[in-house]
């Protein structure tokens, strides 16, 4: 039997709070003005974060809101001074950021697609990663990223990349990926709130998915994992995008008698290795789905962390499903072979099982 | 300044081509027969038109996100261009590329990029290797004004400038960026100043205009081939439609505006000029136009008559040769 898991208790409120159903975007706009309102010091730069920037005596003040619309409205009610439209200057942005933060402010920074992260890597790596440790802990360096992740929209090789594991090999970055509407508000508030250099992650398909969110404001803890459902054969392990996947598969494979107990791990770094290890431990196997690709991927780092604290509760080898060695492909069907789905789950881990 | 009848003809055949090959691209779009986003640059057509004019196939050109008109002034087949925007196996990147990544090689069209000012390096280092080997080839970077707000834009424009490069900066400013416009996120007056920092001539030109820009982009290569280094050309212009098919431009801009670029539309402005100065006739022009619109509508169909790629296509081109490939784990 598998039993769902509506919500992230203990970590934030559960579904008996007030509240509505909204989409993922939705909660992330509130979420962002719930912020600015709660913080002063709060600010948000980015492209078109305003739109028709400078052309309000044009009456054309808030054009796009934003990629995704995450800042619809905003400019309205905090004005240019906090809602700042750049122009596409990643790496000022970033590197701005960090002497914004070093200085008293907590910069908050919208990237567009995880891709572009790349633009502004040397000051992410270089500054926003290494200054809190390389001045001795004189400083520290508050600042929110985010961006859309991931594969499926036809937005080909250099707008698609989930390369998570790339933010969560650097000491001093955090990295988290909320996987729907809940999970999104509570997680954004907390990158807002917490010390360090934080990525959000945004997958464009969970974009429009629609969940429960609590009226109030909160958080939840970063590094925290969670179970979404709850089962006692396998392990399903997911993250972003991925999450869903194994909700669907663990479906299907309830169907067929299997019953799986699915960890959304929430945030690639810190990473939850306890609720992992404590699932392992009581299903004895465990498949790691992870759309990036697989080399030094979130996947192998998981795999990594089960074969060195839980080997001798395995029962069968770790398998991660993941997408292939390649660059994201454009046309329809290369994409969609690309992305692990449930189909691919269902049957590694029947195989897994001796069911095939 | 003297243009040959055949130029003439290519000319206003390659801007009603781009013009074509969009409005029919953007009618697919939105029937869903073209896969992920379409940027499309209708009413810059005079810009890569009088540009790639002086331009033969050794030449190279890098370009943008907004790249189809490039790709149809350096000479990329229709045809194959809208079978790579359906995802189609007979499409220029065999489908795995997409709108925002037509490239042709063998016609000098070093790819539509995704990354905004990633044109510019890959320009300056074709105009590297064309010294390199000494020939006379040049390159040519298009890239729009909110490139010129990117780091390596300004690295390479250095660069080029320092070592003396046959590089062409062709800078689109179709004013926004996105929907930013360019009044708000470019300093200065003229982005065609800021070669004065690299000591390079920096001409403002009429983006809406072929023959200005034929006569623009001519001296810049003139100097390219000559050695004389790298022009920074700003082609001022306007993107008739929003940032990407679905955009809606009248939430940033007004319509006032619109009309008024539009009244200086480059196919219009140049049917008027070649009619009245008797250079061409108005039935040359019109059978002109049948032509390309049987070749749009043609390369239209042979787009959804084009095969889908195979899955294993997925896996093909990563490497030219790699020992252990990964096929996705399962």
């Amino acid at each position: 039997m598998v039993i769902e898991v509506k919500q992230a208790n203990p970590m934030g409120p559960g579904i008996d709070a007030p509240g509505r159903e909204m989409r993922y975007r939705e909660a992330f706009n509130k979420t962002l003005r719930d912020e600015l309102r709660r913080d002063p010091n709060v600010f948000i730069m980015g492209e078109d974060v305003a739109g028709g920037a400078g052309r309000a005596h044009l009456g054309l003040v808030d054009s796009w809101g934003g990629p995704f619309a995450a800042t619809k409205g905003l400019i309205q009610e905090f004005g240019a001074r906090r809602i700042k439209d750049t122009p596409i200057s990643e790496a000022a942005m970033v590197g701005a950021a960090v002497g914004a933060a070093l200085t008293g402010t907590r910069p908050v920074i919208d990237l567009m697609y995880f891709d572009f992260a790349t633009v502004a890597f040397d000051q992410l790596l270089s500054n926003a990663a290494k200054s809190r440790y390389m001045f001795g802990g004189q400083t520290k360096i508050p600042i929110t990223l985010f961006a859309r992740s991931g594969a499926g929209s036809g937005h080909a090789a250099q707008h698609s990349e989930s390369f998570y594991s790339i933010i969560a090999h650097i000491p001093g970055l955090k990295v988290v990926a909320p996987s729907d509407a809940y999970t999104v508000r509570g997680l954004l508030a907390a990158a807002i709130r917490d010390d360090d250099p934080v990525i959000v992650c945004n997958h464009k398909k969970l974009m429009n998915l629609s969940g429960f969110v609590p009226d109030d404001s909160y958080t939840i803890e970063l590094g925290r994992g969670r179970r979404v459902r709850e089962g006692s054969d396998v392990t399903l392990v997911g993250m972003s995008w991925t999450t869903e996947v194994c909700k669907q598969a663990a479906d299907k494979l309830a169907a067929e008698g299997v019953s799986a107990d699915v960890i959304d791990i929430l945030s690639m770094s810190p990473l939850d290795e306890d609720i992992i290890l404590e699932s392992v431990k009581k299903t004895n196997k465990v498949v790691i789905v992870d759309e990036d690709t697989p080399r030094c991927s979130m996947a192998s780092e998981i795999a990594a962390v089960i074969a060195d604290k839980a080997f001798d509760f395995l029962d069968a080898p770790v398998k991660r499903v993941t997408g292939p060695h390649t660059p994201v492909p454009y046309s329809r069907p290369l994409e969609t072979a690309f992305i692990p789905d449930a189909a691919a789950v269902v049957g590694t881990t029947k195989r897994l099982l001796g069911l095939e | 300044m003297q243009i040959s009848k055949e130029k003439l003809a290519w000319m206003y055949e390659t801007m009603y081509r781009i013009r074509r090959f969009e409005e029919r691209l953007l009618e697919e779009t939105v029937k869903g027969n073209a896969m992920g986003v379409a940027h499309t640059s209708d009413g810059e057509e005079a810009g890569p038109t009088g540009i790639c004019a002086h331009l033969t196939e050794k030449d190279w050109i890098g370009s943008t996100h907004r790249g189809h008109g490039h790709c149809i002034a350096k000479g990329v087949e229709t045809n194959r261009m809208m079978a790579e925007i359906f995802g189609r196996l007979t499409g220029m990147c065999k489908g795995k590329g997409g709108s925002m990544h037509i490239a042709d090689f063998s016609k000098g069209m070093l790819g539509a990029n995704g990354i905004v000012g990633a044109s510019v390096p890959l320009a300056v280092g074709a105009a590297l290797s064309a010294r390199y080997f000494g020939s006379d080839a040049i390159g040519v970077a298009f890239f729009g004004d909110g490139a010129t707000s990117q780091g390596v834009v300004h690295e390479s424009m250095n660069l080029a400038a320092i070592w003396r490069l046959p590089v062409i900066f062709a800078c689109e400013n179709n004013h926004y960026a996105e929907s930013t416009p360019v009044e708000y996120a470019v300093a200065g007056s003229d982005i065609a100043d800021r070669a004065a920092g690299y000591g390079i001539p920096g001409v403002v030109v009429d983006g809406m205009d072929v023959f200005a820009v034929y006569e623009a982009a001519g001296e810049a290569v003139r100097r390219a081939r000559a050695g004389e280094g790298p022009t920074l050309l700003e082609l001022k212009t306007y993107r008739y439609h929003g940032h990407y098919h679905a955009d809606e431009p009248l939430k940033y801009r007004l319509k006032e505006e619109e009309d008024l670029w539009k009244k200086r539309d480059p196919i219009p402005g140049f049917e008027q000029r070649v009619v009245q100065q008797k250079l061409m006739t108005a039935s040359a022009l019109e059978q002109i136009r049948a032509k390309i619109d049987a070749e749009i509508e043609a390369a239209v169909k042979f787009a959804l008559e084009s095969p889908l790629p195979p899955i294993e296509e997925l896996y093909t081109d990563v490497y030219v040769n790699y020992s252990n490939p990964v096929q996705g784990l399962r």
